[in-house]
């Protein structure tokens, strides 16, 4: 059974080895103070390059692998075990993966942009190999054989003679607490027994049995409950509130009013909520929010002010574009979406505050709690518990601060804070709105001679690090502003992540318009700009297949020099049964997109069949066929999930999802007022494709799908209609309008 | 004081007869499974089975339920002894954060008691109420389509499947 | 047994003077088969006027099976005869319209007698679509005949003798079938009478708010007195409406292009689908059904404004015993009938709702037993149905304490059996069919208390 981790430094160390005690202390140091850089090292080696801050075995053999990263669902859990098992030799089942803690772990700032494989799993990979290197050179040492004459097996190093020396007797005190080498002797990809195979993930049997899985799930001794009373709308002042009568009411402890900030706390867990909605029907605020008008969105992103950079310029004046088109897409406001709303636990003894909370960042956290509560760093601690699924910056963040601040007014009694389905809805910061303008040239040969792409967009991260990201402290009386924001960089990017086409095109130019001001609030959601980017991009080179009358997977092929995106497009359109100058049958339309997310990360191409009904304009997707390259694959099934939830959020996106709001408040607050895809929608079919890169660096895959799906059914639907549809949403109201035309 | 039959078991509750079911089976019995999502009805994460129906614990107050058969995803197997409907969906690995699916299991589990082979239609409407944001559809109606098969072939069920009635 | 000699015999003599009758009256020619008109033979202009109209006829509501090709046809429509089946409407040459000459399009809108000259069923509204003109019956034969094409032959009836007999058809069209029922009326305003027009014609309301008499036939000297269609009660529009605030135009023109009102609540049942085709239906249109219908509505018994029906539900003097009823609703309907948030998304305050004063339960229990299911992809009302958490005894205490908490009507009297058939014919919450229903066409709405 998975129980939440609540492991504190002094359970680690009881039972365990002399290993610990050094692993405890060195890492603790090297936590706060950051170990000396090794830029040489492979990925987050470079800033936690001590091996025991990755691998820890014990004197009994227990193997321990930490992780920076906090699980959210993607099942890396699963694909670090088998990386370590496979790299230190050891059964599967035999390991154990502890994650995000700021006590435990490694600081690998935030679970984000695809980069746990790339990162942390790289590490690992890394680590785990350095370890079982050293554990047959200390056996070597002992039996006075040469290493090359030894070989490991089953958590053991085994000499020639059959001498076994198991991994727990050979760790010395200080064997794994060193500095990592810039090289590993890695395992030939041949000879793989655990990586490369569908693992079950560790953490689906307690998902299915209701074994304790998830932060909503913690129940510690006195736990008492808080709800947030909200203000209505962003920057709303409270006027008044009956504190004293809610005070009254049966199980209540508290109410607590900091400035903005009221919560409630009772006892029990209706009680608190039947409380919250006494406290909100009894309080008073005044609205000052302004908001922009809904339906003048790309209008009003244009009309901000804004920071202009050109990111990308190539011209080769010998290619002239003859004939020219132009295109703008926008895309709304969405919303994460997490089903579970967002949760903490904080339990604040003796001066020193300790946070459960499934945010993706337990230090960024920490040190925005820790500013928040002005309290010294040292003396917070947030530990990541599994939550809900929440594709980038959620409610998270926010519910820990707001614990914490529950917390620390009411000492020794451990407060648990469960947000509200309206309170996620209207509070989450969104992915923002974003528009984009396309224009290129087709030459005589129906090539693009040059190419056009300007993105407006506001910063895909609000995360917390400074205090002013967190709601609680925004709202409480010292209140601290919201930091400026700042623009993501390159080449990763934020609102201008995928902007640079990947395609070789002789002149190209690709201006980012930075929008610093945030009427809505924003911040990360699954691929931040890539997902418009990769939209309007891909969108756009079906409208200029068109015009070129050329095949959208040929004309791709064409412009692309890449071999493994060509492999990718190839492998997708194979599976999908593509074929040149096919029809597809009535009120049906095929579309295709691609892209290597943040061109740098993982391939993917998809393919898409919709259904689209004329009269109604509702769109079926029918079927989706995905080729992805994300390097050496760890776990197959793992990675075919990703990408099949990829292509089903998506389309949900892609067809549905948009934030609603008035002059002044957020109006999609629930399931009714921001619909996503039910399983009335649901294709008849996803295949996924694996492209395996043995041997080749781990690609991030979790978000790859999310343009490329999107653009793939625009692109079926504009050859269902006959209609291009370049504003997101393309709601059934919209394609019936453009069918009515 | 309330007489609540879970699982098998009666619970003597003291709880406001308006409290939903949800907060009773999560905080005074201490079970996981059903969860909450949004309280409203809207998305299926707390569906339980009462008298051999799907029912959305959190619109279900406590004064409802009383002396009826409360089945929530713990009472149908555990790790050790999975439930088909379990095994199903752990073979189908039919899930990403997994925070939607005891409930989605309970309401297939409804389904499949009253009728052992579905149509993959009839999955689809039945599951209507779920939401799901992680997008593991796919992989959910195969493990209902597995479930079924499990059970139509299992000679003999483990014993704490009784409960499910 | 004499007296029902004597009965057979006129039965008898009717007979055989109907069949005499019928050579006069029954016959009706073929119209000339053609060959299917290309979809450019029709001004796009036309195709959007009827694409319009057809909206307002909703045709595709029957026309259409959930989840099949539209107006396809195979709709099963449930009569005290028997079951009809409603046919294919797209230009389909074989088992369509698509050898359909206007003018044998224009005698089944008028008539009621298809091409080849039989006499159509008036599950088929020609009763009401008799007084559509010319000139929209062209405007809808263009869009039927662009639309696509699908071959889906006509299902069979399942009628008992002598219902059975398309001949009985032409006696009823003789005692029921009227033309011109819709005049002018040069007294009232321009706008009125268009609204008439649609009403008395194309959107054929009466179909469902009129009473029908023992042969299906709409009772029109107490039109709009309520009706039924489909296990729903369809409410009084007249005088006689149930609802607790009266209907004016402006209610109803945002009721019909919204589907809800704040002081009326959500369409929900055969109404949904109706209000949702009304949305792509121009506004004119809608306004002027809604003045037409607002003046049918007349002026209610008692002054009802909004604020005195709300005062006194929220006064519940003597009539919020503190009872089973009334603990059941505090548990699972206030959090969102009494929350404060308004609709289409916050429950309506009872009070105001039509269903728990109107004459018999069956909507109140429908709803109740049902919800209302989300619309795929679309801003709609969701409400859980209580189908699997109460008991028949529960939802009857729980349907009795809004009856007498919510209205000042005398309790209804045993509804056992409209509990038990609501649990046939309602499925519960979302569990049987895939179909999409319909949203409010308007849904971001500002949500505040």
């Amino acid at each position: 059974m998975n129980a939440p981790v609540i492991l504190d430094r002094r359970s680690v160390l009881a039972g365990s080895g002399a290993l610990i005690v050094s692993f405890s202390l060195g890492r603790a140091l090297a936590q706060e103070k950051a170990a000396t850089p090794a830029p040489s090292l492979p990925a987050s080696l470079k800033t936690s390059p001590y091996l025991d801050s990755w691998i820890r075995i014990d004197a009994n053999g227990a193997i321990t692998v930490f992780t920076g990263k906090a699980e959210l669902g993607q099942g890396f859990k699963t694909a670090f075990q088998q990386i370590a098992a496979e790299q230190l030799d050891v059964p599967f089942a035999s390991l154990k993966v502890i994650t995000a803690d700021t006590g435990l772990t490694a600081n690998e700032g935030y679970t984000s942009g695809s980069h746990s494989m790339q990162d942390s799993g790289t590490a690992i990979l890394h680590a785990a190999a350095q370890a079982r290197a050293l554990l047959l050179a200390e056996a070597a040492k002992r039996l006075d054989l040469p290493a090359e004459t030894l070989r490991t097996d089953n958590g053991a190093v085994v000499a020639a003679d059959g001498r076994r020396l198991g991994y727990g007797e050979l760790v010395a005190s200080d064997l794994l607490h060193t500095q990592a080498q810039p090289e590993s002797p890695l395992k030939d990809p041949a000879t793989f027994k655990v990586m490369g195979q569908s693992v079950p993930r560790v953490d689906i049997p307690a998902k299915v049995t209701g074994g304790a899985a998830y932060i909503q799930d913690m129940r510690l001794p006195g736990m008492v409950h808080a709800r947030i009373v909200r203000p209505p709308s962003y920057g709303a002042q409270l006027v008044e509130c009956d504190a004293a009568a809610v005070e009254k009411m049966p199980g209540v402890l508290k109410v607590i009013r900091d400035g903005n900030f009221l919560a409630v706390l009772a006892t029990r867990e209706f009680q608190a909520i039947k409380a919250m909605r006494a406290l909100a029907g009894g309080s008073k605020w005044q609205e000052n929010a302004k908001l922009p008008k809904q339906d003048e969105l790309p209008t009003m992103l244009m009309a901000l002010p804004s920071h202009d950079s050109t990111i990308f310029q190539r011209s080769d004046p010998s290619a002239t574009g003859l004939r020219t088109i132009e295109a703008s897409y926008t895309r709304p406001y969405q919303s994460h979406g997490s089903i579970g709303p967002s949760c903490a636990v904080a339990h604040f003894v003796d001066g020193k505050m300790t946070v459960w909370s499934h945010t993706q960042g337990v230090y960024p956290d920490r040190q925005a709690i820790a500013e928040m509560l002005r309290m010294p760093l040292g003396d917070v601690r947030v530990i990541h518990v599994e939550g809900s699924g929440c594709y980038g910056h959620n409610g998270a963040d926010d519910a820990a601060g707001d614990a914490a601040l529950i917390a620390r007014g009411m000492p020794d009694t451990p407060v648990r804070v469960q947000w509200m389905r309206e309170e996620e809805h209207a509070w989450e910061p969104f992915g923002p709105a974003m528009m984009t303008k396309l224009k290129a040239s087709l030459d005589g040969n129906g090539k693009i001679a040059d190419w056009h792409f300007e993105v407006w967009s506001n910063t895909h991260s609000m995360r917390p690090g400074g205090a002013g990201c967190l709601l609680a402290a925004q709202h409480m009386a010292q209140a601290i502003p919201v930091p400026p924001a700042k623009p993501l960089p390159l080449p990763e990017g934020g609102g201008d992540r995928n902007a640079i086409p990947i395609y070789t095109f002789p002149n190209a130019h690709v201006v980012h318009h930075f929008l610093p001001d945030m009427p809505v609030r924003i911040s990360a959601m699954r691929a931040l700009g890539a997902y418009h980017n990769v939209f309007s991009i891909e969108s756009f080179m079906d409208e200029l297949s068109t015009l070129a009358g050329a095949d959208p997977v040929e004309f791709r092929l064409k412009h692309l020099d890449d071999p493994r995106g060509r492999d990718v497009i190839a492998k997708a359109a194979e599976g999908f049964g593509w074929l040149k100058g096919q029809t597809a049958p009535r009120d049906r339309g095929f579309g295709f997109a691609f892209a290597r997310y943040k061109n740098l990360a993982a391939y993917c191409a998809i393919a898409t069949e919709v259904e689209v009904n004329r009269e109604t304009g509702r769109v079926r997707l029918v079927r989706a066929v995905a080729a992805v390259d994300s390097g050496q694959v760890v776990n197959p099934d793992g990675l075919v999930n990703q990408i099949e939830g990829s292509i089903v959020q998506s389309t949900s996106w892609t067809l549905y999802e948009s934030v609603s709001f008035d002059d002044t408040r957020i109006t999609s607050i629930d399931w009714q007022t921001y619909p996503i895809l039910r399983f009335d929608a649901v294709p008849d079919s996803i295949d996924v494709h694996i492209i395996n890169r043995p041997g080749l660096p781990f690609l991030g895959s979790g978000e790859t799908g999310q343009g490329p799906a999107a653009a793939s059914i625009a692109n079926a639907i504009a050859n269902a209609t006959g209609k291009r549809l370049r504003d997101l949403p393309l709601s059934r109201k919209r394609i019936k309008d453009a069918i009515d035309a | 004081m309330t007489t609540l039959k879970v699982n098998g078991q009666e619970h003597q509750i003291e709880a406001d007869a308006d409290t939903p079911l949800l907060y009773v089976l999560r905080d005074e019995l201490k079970l996981n499974a059903a969860k909450f999502g949004c309280g409203l009805g809207q998305c299926g994460s707390c569906t339980v089975i009462v008298d051999g129906k799907a029912v959305l614990s959190c619109v279900t107050p406590l004064l409802l339920v009383e002396g009826k058969q409360i089945t929530t995803l713990e009472g149908l197997g555990t790790d050790e002894a999975p439930a088909p409907i379990q095994r199903a969906f752990m073979e189908e690995q039919a899930a990403q954060c997994g925070y939607c699916i005891a409930g989605m299991m309970m309401r297939a589990q409804a389904l499949l008691q009253r009728n052992s082979k579905p149509t993959d239609a009839e999955i689809r409407a039945e599951l209507a109420p779920h939401l799901c944001r992680c997008g593991t559809h796919m992989r959910i109606l195969r493990a209902v389509k597995r479930a079924a098969h499990l059970m139509d072939t299992a000679e003999l069920l483990p014993a704490n499947q009784g409960s499910a009635r | 047994m004499a007296r029902s000699g004597i009965i057979g015999g006129v039965v008898a003599a009717l007979v055989i003077a109907g069949a005499v009758l019928g050579v006069v009256l029954v016959w009706r020619p073929a119209i000339a088969a053609i060959d299917p008109p290309s979809p450019q033979s029709f001004a796009p202009e036309l195709v959007k006027r009827g694409r319009e109209l057809a909206a307002l006829g909703n045709c595709n509501d029957c026309h259409t099976v959930r989840g099949g090709k539209n107006f396809a046809g195979g709709l099963p429509v449930p009569t005290p005869f028997g079951t009809i089946f409603s046919t294919n409407i797209t230009p389909d040459a074989e088992t369509g319209i698509g050898r359909w000459s206007e003018g044998a399009f224009r005698r089944a809108m008028r008539l009621g007698v298809d091409r080849q000259g039989r006499h159509l069923y008036p599950t088929f509204p020609y009763d009401h679509f008799t007084n559509v003109t010319d000139e929209d019956d062209r405007a809808l034969y263009a869009y039927l005949m662009t639309r696509e094409p699908v071959v889906a032959a006509a299902r069979p009836n399942q009628l008992r003798f002598p219902f059975n007999q398309r001949v009985v058809i032409a006696g009823w069209k003789l005692l029921f079938l009227h033309r011109e029922t819709y005049h002018p009326d040069a007294t009232k305003s321009a706008e009125w009478n268009r609204g008439a027009y649609l009403v008395e014609g194309l959107a054929h309301c009466g179909a469902c708010h009129t009473p029908r008499n023992a042969l299906g036939a709409e009772r029109t000297k107490v039109a709009f007195s309520g009706g039924e269609a489909d296990d729903w009660s369809a409410y009084a529009i007249n005088t006689k409406s149930p609802a607790p605030v009266a209907w004016d135009a402006d209610a109803l023109d945002f009721y019909l292009r919204n589907g809800w009102h704040p002081d009326h609540g959500t369409a929900r049942g055969p109404m949904a689908q109706v209000v949702k085709n009304l949305a792509a239906v121009p506004a004119s249109d809608v306004h002027a059904i809604a003045v037409y219908m607002a003046d049918v509505f007349g002026v209610p018994h008692a002054a009802r404004d909004r604020a005195a029906v709300v005062a006194e539900a929220r006064s519940g003097v003597g009539r919020a015993p503190d009872s089973e009823g009334a603990a059941i609703f505090a548990a699972a309907c206030a959090s969102c009938h009494d929350s404060g948030r308004p609709p289409p998304y916050g429950g309506i305050n009872l009070a105001l709702s039509s269903a728990p004063s109107a004459p018999d339960p069956r909507n109140l229990v429908n709803i109740v037993l049902a919800g209302v299911r989300p619309v795929e992809g679309e801003r709609s009302p969701i409400m859980p149905g209580f189908a699997g958490t109460m008991n028949d005894q529960q939802i009857a205490v729980l349907v009795n304490y809004l009856r007498s908490r919510f209205t000042s009507q005398p309790p209804w009297g045993g509804f056992e059996k409209t509990i038990e058939e609501a649990r046939r014919t309602q499925t519960a919450y979302l569990t049987t069919s895939a179909a999409p229903t319909s949203a409010p066409a308007s849904a971001t709405q500002r949500d505040k208390p």
